[in-house]
């Protein structure tokens, strides 16, 4: 535990960030992975399907969003170059993740209020094409950072590259291990807010099927960064805590899994958070100490540690409202899948907006 | 140059398109707050129709609010790179406790629109106030980093590196008032017309209906109190720019010689070449005494400057002129509603007031844009001011106008999108000779 007291303020807010990060994977992820499930809705139950989901996120929709927008600020306060690289090297999938953003973010409202059930299906499919492709770009842009490939090019200098920072295999792989990561998440989420057995036991068969592919999907990232993203790959090989590490993600996994299969949801949502914290976790330690590689790490081009102090101060009286605001959201509106004997009541008044 | 003409649209079309979203979504909140105590406290089913009919509108308002000004917080990178690598560190205190004012703002939105009946009414009202507040803050914040760009402090430049920052004292920079009580103001000026417009078009109609009587009624407390503040503000406002920013002050009054007793110009056309503004009605002495409070003060014009940091000057008259017309129209809609109430003791709906009102209605967004390219262009050619200039910020990123292009098309089909559906709601209003069945509407 030698990082604890090693840790400098500039370290304090790397480790908020990817404190915000996985929050915005495990909440706002759902929510694209919600939009993956409502694209791929089939069969008899497909449109209870889409209504399960539409009343699971409304609520905490526009709340889970925002995490994205701390890592963003906290990015550009505190790692101004870094931030600065990442913001040029990356233009084009930054650009259209943003277009993906606006697009699904505006017609998840819309499709509420739209006045035909015809413009409705449309809005959903505003909503959930782009809750696919988004999250790839998300991924492909991690990805694509952990390669080195940005970085390199913003220390060369000269003329900046539109694709060939981040149209590759191992970014695009990223890409998808983040999307099956959302549609996993979502669906275990989702076994939890029916109490319609049939519906509970789609969910249950697409989460089995995500988790299974999320599977095959992380070995082939694990393959390519082998040569695609040496650093990376060899950080946590390289580190003492890489093996537990990797157990330990393994076993939420397995847990995750079993616990599906038994029909203990509550328990399945634990260990599948756990296990997508730990992936997160396990990438961001590997990459560690460096936010873009291969040269920007948490010193070079960093903002002044008061700066960084003065943020950990923020963060921290920040907190003290956030921490309770978000607990009464989850409570008011989420406590149904919480309370497994309690849920009929809740049940009877759904979240529809106003 | 092309490039770096792309990214200040893109960025001015941007900010343009949000602050729409943002200023509705300051005031909104706070008429549905009002809305919702007024049925607390008189258990008037129609103020909570009321309420929860707003609540539609900012629930769709806000989420492109939201969805523009994620797209903001990443452009301010994707744009002007050089920029935000030095201005980052000075400034994003503003940003990080805006983050969250806007986390609270969305939490407690959640609650407002989807707890009606979940949680008891204070709770639920209080949810509200929630974001009636944090909404005013996150504006309040934003601007503040604005105000930097126009008045910097905080750092101490030394060989173009910026050293002993201090962000509290960025954030309390010289505009950081003045700017942030002229916005908040402007938000619920704005905001307060523009839906008092709508209820008023829809009495014309329906004359006697309670429910847009009492629409009309809030709307116009919140955007008529407001209005008559507007131009005090406006002039405090300009007084910190004569004092900080004297290039933007001469460019705003068409004003190219400097000098004494300087004539307040309504309306005209300045002309860069010929140095001159012509056609405009002067006011002898008029700029010196609302500048500087005094009648023979010397102001600056745009010949103190070098030619290489004067703003462009017509631009920024125009929309000045466009700014003040527009706030005296609403001060004055305002007045007679405030006069006439004082009267009768009733607002007024006679059809001559209704039409007023309907007609002023979109002045306070015109004035808001008008009001952000008097602050922005007349900032040109800095995007700091006195620091850093806007050519040497922008991205070396090649191909901006296909990013210019995307967004402009994003944005005008979201907002049609935005006006069909609020026409549609609008055309679902409750009214008054509707059958008793409708009618039972106002009161789920
Ligand atoms: C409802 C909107 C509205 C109305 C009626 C007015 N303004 Fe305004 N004005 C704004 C909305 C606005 C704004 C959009 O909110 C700005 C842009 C930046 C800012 O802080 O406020 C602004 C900026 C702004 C500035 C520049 C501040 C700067 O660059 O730092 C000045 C000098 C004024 N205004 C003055 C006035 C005067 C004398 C008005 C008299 C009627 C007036 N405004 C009405
Ligand atoms: C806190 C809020 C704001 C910030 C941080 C900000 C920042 C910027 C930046 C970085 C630029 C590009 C550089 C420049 O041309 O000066 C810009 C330009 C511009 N912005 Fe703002 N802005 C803000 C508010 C607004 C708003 C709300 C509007 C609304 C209309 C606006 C209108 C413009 C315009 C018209 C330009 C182009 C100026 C030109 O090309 O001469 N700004 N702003
Ligand atoms: C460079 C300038 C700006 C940036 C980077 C920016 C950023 C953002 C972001 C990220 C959001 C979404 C927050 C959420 O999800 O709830 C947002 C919303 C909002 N912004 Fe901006 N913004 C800018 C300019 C402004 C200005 C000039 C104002 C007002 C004076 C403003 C007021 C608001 C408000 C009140 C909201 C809440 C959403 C709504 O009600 O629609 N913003 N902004």
């Amino acid at each position: 535990m030698d990082f604890l007291t090693s840790m400098t303020p500039a370290g304090g807010v790397a480790a908020a960030m990817l404190v915000a990060l996985i929050a915005y994977a495990l909440l706002g992820g759902a929510d694209y992975g919600a939009g993956v499930w409502d694209l791929l809705a089939r069969g008899p139950r497909a449109e209870a399907q889409r209504e399960l989901i539409a009343h699971a996120i409304g609520p905490v929709w526009e709340a889970n969003h925002v995490w994205l927008i701390v890592v963003v600020v906290l990015l550009f306060t505190s790692f101004p170059e870094a931030f600065t690289v990442v913001m040029t090297t990356l233009h084009v999938p930054l650009s259209l993740m943003l277009i993906g953003v606006v697009l699904r973010g505006s017609a998840f409202t819309f499709r509420s209020y739209d006045a035909t059930e015809l413009a409705r299906r449309r809005w959903n499919r505003v909503f959930s094409i782009p809750s696919v492709v988004t999250p790839v770009l998300l991924g492909a842009v991690i990805g694509a950072i952990a390669t080195g490939e940005p970085g390199r090019v913003a220390e060369a200098g000269g003329p900046v590259p539109l694709f060939s920072t981040w149209l590759r295999p191992f970014p695009i792989a990223v890409g998808l291990f983040a999307l099956n990561i959302f549609a996993y998440v979502a669906a275990v989420y989702l076994t939890l807010e029916t109490d319609d057995p049939a519906l509970r036991d789609d969910f249950r068969r697409k989460a089995l099927i995500s988790a299974a592919t999320l599977g095959a999907v992380a070995w082939a990232v694990h393959l390519l960064a082998k040569d695609s993203a040496p650093l990376v790959y060899e950080g946590l090989d390289r580190a003492s805590w890489g093996a537990p590490l990797r157990y330990a993600t393994g076993a939420m996994a397995v847990a995750a899994i079993v616990a599906l299969a038994l029909r203990w949801f509550a328990m399945a949502r634990l260990a599948a958070a756990a296990q997508v914290a730990l992936i997160l976790w396990g990438a961001a330690a590997a990459q560690y100490p460096y936010l873009v590689p291969p040269h920007l790490d948490l010193t070079r081009g960093a903002a002044p540690a008061i700066v960084h102090k003065l943020m950990l101060i923020a963060l921290g009286l920040g907190s003290l409202i956030l921490v309770p605001s978000l607990v009464y959201l989850f409570r008011v509106f989420k406590g149904h899948t919480f309370r497994a004997g309690r849920r009929d009541e809740d049940e009877s008044v759904r979240p529809t907006p106003a | 140059m092309t490039n770096l003409l792309a990214a200040r649209l893109q960025m001015a079309m941007s900010l343009g398109f949000h602050i729409i979203f943002a200023a509705i979504g300051i005031a909104l909140p706070l008429m549905m707050c009002v809305a919702e105590a007024c049925w607390l406290r008189t258990g008037d089913p129609i103020y909570r129709t009321l309420a929860k009919r707003w609540a539609k509108g900012a629930a769709i308002l806000f989420a492109v609010g939201a969805v523009s000004g994620t797209v903001l917080s990443f452009e301010l990178g994707l744009l002007w790179p050089t920029f935000m690598k030095f201005a980052g560190p000075i400034i994003g205190l503003g940003f990080g406790l805006e983050g969250f004012a806007f986390f609270t703002e969305a939490i407690f939105l959640g609650v407002y629109l989807y707890a009606w009946d979940r949680i008891p009414p204070p709770a639920h009202w209080a949810a509200g106030a929630i974001v009636a507040a944090s909404g005013a803050l996150s504006g309040v914040l934003v601007v503040s980093v604005n105000g930097w760009m126009n008045t910097p402090t905080g750092f101490t430049l030394i060989d173009g590196v910026a050293t002993d920052i201090n962000p509290p004292a960025a954030l309390m920079n010289p505009a950081f008032v003045s700017e942030a009580l002229h916005m908040t103001l402007a938000a619920y000026a704005a905001t307060g017309l523009l839906v008092a417009g709508v209820h008023a078009l829809m009495l014309r109609k329906d004359r006697e209906n309670p429910f847009h009587r009492r629409a009309l009624g809030i709307a116009l407390a919140v955007g008529g109190v407001a209005s008559v503040l507007q131009p005090m503000s406006g002039h405090y406002a300009a007084q910190v720019v004569a004092e900080t920013q004297p290039p933007k002050l001469a460019a705003m009054e068409g004003q190219f010689q400097t000098e004494r007793r300087a004539p307040l110009r309504i309306g005209g056309l300045p002309d860069a070449k010929a140095r001159t503004t012509s056609y405009a009605l002067e006011i002898p002495a008029g700029l010196s005494i609302l500048a500087y409070n005094d009648p023979d003060a010397e102001v600056r014009g745009l010949d103190a400057f070098p030619a290489d940091e004067q703003p462009p000057v017509a631009v920024v008259h125009l929309a000045f002129q466009v700014m003040v017309a527009c706030g005296m129209a609403m001060m004055a809609v305002s007045l007679w509603a405030v006069v006439s109430w004082w009267r009768t003791k009733r607002l007024p709906t006679g059809r001559a007031f209704l039409a007023a009102v309907a007609l002023a209605s979109p002045l306070g967004m015109i004035a808001i844009e008008a009001g952000w390219t008097v602050t922005e262009v007349g900032r040109q050619p800095w995007i700091i001011q006195g620091v850093m200039r806007t050519t040497e910020a922008v991205t070396t990123v090649p191909g901006l106008w296909w990013s210019f292009a995307a967004y402009t098309a994003l944005y005008a089909g979201l907002g049609v999108v935005v006006v069909m559906l609020l026409l549609h709601q609008f055309r679902s209003s409750p009214r008054a000779d509707a059958p008793a069945g409708e009618a039972r509407r106002w009161t789920s």
